[in-house]
């Protein structure tokens, strides 16, 4: 097993980018608006058979596939966030949990009845093709792409977020909403701007995990429980903390297969979950932690 | 005369409590008003009430003459009213600079931000030697002069205070009143609120004083002595 540790550690660094681009728009959301927004998962899995079904009754190229998807994805998460979440957010935070959950049913339900319960993947050569091929360790192109937009995705958002005023004001009806409105900031619509960027997130994250892994309709929920990980482990709202946590997260999960046997696989990701919450309540690169 | 603000038969509740009572005011344009009035007086409230924080059950406000008592808290600001609520609420996890910049969020106030930044780092210089530190190691006072600073950012008409003179030093106080006059000199109303009488006579034009969610006294700071607000304000004398 030690001959194939590295080839562990390589797929587990590289997993856990695409983990982080699945759990960064839990984590804005939870940042922004305080919200665990359950039907992340199944948001992000729309995502997916959009751009599968687009994909592939256009020009089969996917990223005019992922454009496309991206637009309509845009227009749901103005309507789910102006007309649902918003009209019950400043109720407390239970009402709009409710309310995602009932949208990850509905997602999730609507996916079957237009898909069916069949597996699918969006087709890409990027999965047969290697980066690096050695004795020891190969690097497939499609985990590698995975990361390097991870990464990509993540410098760009924090960019936004902290070089530009419109990324200073939904910062600041993160933390205030009542001030940030008496400065002018309506409120509502930050929250509706950041359904927007997570929904983009959540269409490339769609686009990379239907490329690297089988899905069908019910295949949100695996996700949500992967972005919820990713966002405890690296600390509610934090962007950096996000590629953290999704890094820890993939090597938990390859090196403890690795280690103890693939049957356990997700359990052991799950264990380095929970140790860390134990330990560090707050995530590892969370606010309240840098305070 | 020109009132730019004009409250009239306002009522607000908090559940059950009758935080404002049939509270009517006319604040007149490029003056400084200051409203005084004891712990719970409702003070809070009626400024919050003005810029939409809270929805009254009765009454109406106006800003220059148009309706503002239904608009959205942010909709309000950009007509021109600034406020600096009760305990500075500076964003902790923002450098100064950053703050500044989060109150030139308006458009029209994103136009002047540069000529607003020099005057407001020129009125407060420890803003500028501090301008890259995160808001949260700032002292109470300079807190406060952030939250004023960050309201002048906002190129306003009217400039409502809630207590800013709370819990600093008496040299300090004095700098933020010199300030406020400075402002006030240029067209920019305030709206202050006070619990200290004698400060609230010597800076303001005109004085409302409040007890228990009532206006029980007003009127030219210069015609009102000190010894009968001070009876109002502790409720001796009930004039409403
Ligand atoms: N959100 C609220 N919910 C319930 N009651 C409230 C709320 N805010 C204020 N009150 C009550 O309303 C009354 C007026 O409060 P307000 O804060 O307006 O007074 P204030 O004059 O600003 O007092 P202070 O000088 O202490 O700031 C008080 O009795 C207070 O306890
Ligand atoms: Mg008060």
């Amino acid at each position: 097993m030690l001959e194939t540790l590295p080839q562990a550690i390589v797929t587990g660094v590289l997993l856990g980018g695409l983990y982080a681009i699945i759990g960064i728009g839990m984590s804005l959301i939870f940042g922004i608006m305080k919200l665990t927004n359950i039907a992340h998962g199944d948001i992000m899995i729309l995502g997916t058979f959009l751009t599968m079904h687009i994909t592939q009754s256009l020009t089969g190229n996917p990223i005019i596939g992922l454009l496309l998807t991206i637009a309509i994805m845009l227009a749901f998460a103005f309507a789910i966030q102006n007309f649902l979440i918003n009209k019950v957010i400043t109720k407390g935070a239970e009402p709009a949990l409710l309310v995602t959950f009932g949208l990850s049913i509905i997602i999730s339900n609507a996916l079957f009845l237009v898909f069916g319960a069949n597996t699918h993947t969006i087709p890409s050569t990027l999965v047969t093709t290697n980066l690096i091929r050695t004795a020891h360790v190969s690097v497939s192109m499609m985990y590698a792409v995975s990361f390097i937009v991870a990464v990509a995705v993540i410098v760009a958002l924090s960019l936004v977020m902290n070089r530009t005023s419109f990324g200073r004001a939904i910062r600041a009806a993160s933390s205030d909403t009542v001030m940030s409105e008496l400065l002018g900031i309506n409120t509502k619509h930050m929250y509706i701007f950041a359904m927007m960027l997570t929904v983009v997130t959540a269409s490339i994250a769609g686009m990379l995990v239907g490329m690297t892994f089988p899905f069908y309709p019910t295949t949100g929920t695996q996700y949500l429980i992967i972005a919820f990980g990713v966002v405890v482990i690296g600390g509610m709202g934090s962007l950096l903390g996000t590629l953290v946590g999704g890094i820890i997260l993939g090597l938990a999960q390859l090196v403890g297969a690795n280690l103890i046997g693939a049957t356990y696989q997700q359990l052991i990701g799950f264990i380095v979950l929970l140790v860390i919450l134990a330990v560090r309540p707050q995530g590892l690169l969370s606010k309240a932690a840098r305070k | 005369m020109n009132n730019i603000i004009e409250i009239s038969g306002l009522n607000v509740m908090h559940g059950d409590l009758r935080a404002l009572a049939d509270v009517s005011m006319n604040i007149e344009s490029g003056k400084i008003v200051s409203i005084i009035g004891a712990n719970g007086a409702g003070k809070s409230t009626l400024l919050n009430t003005i810029m939409g924080v809270h929805a009254p059950a009765a009454g109406a406000i106006r800003f220059e003459g148009r309706d503002i008592t239904k608009m959205r808290t942010s909709k309000i600001a950009s007509l021109g009213l600034a406020m600096t609520p009760e305990g500075s609420r500076v964003f902790a996890d923002m450098s100064v600079m950053e703050n500044l910049l989060m109150g030139a969020y308006l458009p029209g106030a994103k136009k002047a931000k540069a000529g607003q930044l020099e005057k407001v780092y020129d009125m407060f210089p420890v803003l500028k030697e501090k301008s890259a530190q995160l808001a949260s190691f700032l002292s109470g006072g300079q807190r406060q002069m952030l939250s004023i600073a960050r309201a002048i950012m906002m190129n306003p008409k009217v400039i409502i205070c809630d207590e800013i003179s709370l819990g600093l030093a008496p040299v300090i106080i004095h700098d933020i009143y010199a300030k406020v006059k400075e402002l006030n000199a240029e067209g920019i109303t305030f709206l202050l609120v006070e619990q200290e009488i004698k400060r609230s006579l010597r800076h303001a034009d005109y004085s409302y004083v409040m007890v228990k969610g009532r206006v029980v006294m007003e009127g030219k700071s210069s015609g009102l002595s000190r010894e009968a607000v001070s009876d109002a304000y502790f409720g001796i004398n009930q004039f409403a």
